[in-house]
């Protein structure tokens, strides 16, 4: 009797990604107010994509999903650093990290 | 009912991810929710390491839960940040957040098809089946086929750490630097000047007379 408990699937990781997703996009929507919750849901939205990854390359046998993982991981902490770079001028110009308060460009 | 102890485990780590991430987006203080993040990291990392990828769960350990996530506390905690405004509209957009949340994760799993993925188990692990630890798998590969990649990733990084460093560097007025290339260049001619002057001679006794100060 196969069933969720007897052995460990694809479906399980594409089905933590997708929960991780949804998760994080419902943070996107909840704090939007707030720069620093913005970049922590980014963060865990790129994490979701790579469980997907590395559940493709266990599936597949193939190391090119964790490869991409790496990247992944690579590129996020290079946007973590800047993002967090130009939070920290932001509220040193502005003394606000509130996404209403950013509206410099409406003119 | 048969179980696996490899999926029990999973599951634990994968519902303690769950529960984290949700706890991360609701938390009123931004500190509470970079440690709730971390927690999803390293459960998420848990999860990895019993899926068979173990090099990456621990690059994820050392990468985001020792360098990302202290940076993220660090800025959190650096800045004085007034939470009450932030917190505005909160309950407003959280119905439409949780309908676009739930519906977005019903068409996903109606999509992957949780039944039909489900019903075949995962293979063996490829590295186990060619008797290489995971690493090794991992490093045949990105040293290789992906090497160009590789190392466009490390200029990325690179060009992150620089921008990073731009971005936040700034002189203030009224604090004294020192300038380690100026000290270095110094010479001794411009710290001593030699002067070439008469030498001091006491005046003539009988001028000193006849002049008569009081």
């Amino acid at each position: 009797m196969s069933n969720v408990f007897s052995a460990l699937t694809l479906g399980h990781f594409l089905t933590l990604g997708a929960v991780l997703f949804c998760i994080s996009v419902a943070g996107i929507f909840l704090n939007r107010k707030n720069v620093i919750m913005l970049l922590m849901s980014l963060e865990l939205l790129l994490l979701s994509v790579n469980i997907n990854f590395v559940g493709f390359s266990r599936s597949l046998g193939d190391p090119a999903g964790q490869v991409f993982v790496f990247f992944i991981l690579t590129v996020a902490a290079a946007e973590a650093a800047i993002g967090l770079a130009i939070l920290v001028t932001l509220f040193r110009n502005r003394r606000t990290i509130d996404v209403a308060d950013i509206d410099s460009l409406k003119g | 009912m048969n179980f696996d102890f490899t999926t029990l485990a999973f599951l634990a780590f994968a519902a303690t991810a769950a529960v984290a991430a949700l706890a991360t987006i609701t938390s009123r203080n931004p500190v509470h929710a970079a440690l709730w993040l971390v927690l999803t990291f390293f459960s998420v990392a848990c999860t990895w390491i019993v899926g068979g990828a173990e090099f990456l769960g621990i690059a994820l350990v050392l990468v985001y839960v020792g360098a990302v996530m202290v940076l993220f506390l660090f800025v959190v905690m650096m800045l004085d940040i007034d939470l009450a405004p932030l917190r505005e509209g909160y309950v407003k957009y959280l119905p439409v957040g949780l309908v676009v949340a739930v519906l977005m994760l019903v068409q996903m799993l109606s999509l992957i098809g949780v039944r039909a993925a489900s019903a075949m188990p995962l293979a063996d692990n490829a590295a186990t089946g060619a008797d290489v630890p995971n690493t090794t798998w991992l490093a045949r590969a990105l040293f290789t086929d992906f090497m160009l990649p590789f190392e466009v990733a490390a200029v990325i990084l690179t060009v992150a750490v620089v921008a990073a460093v731009m971005l936040t560097l700034r002189r203030r007025g009224g604090t004294k630097h020192q300038d380690p290339s100026a000290q270095s260049r110094v010479k001794a001619s411009d710290r001593v000047r030699m002067v070439k002057m008469k030498a001091e001679t006491p005046a003539p006794p009988a001028a000193a007379e006849g002049e008569g100060t009081p």
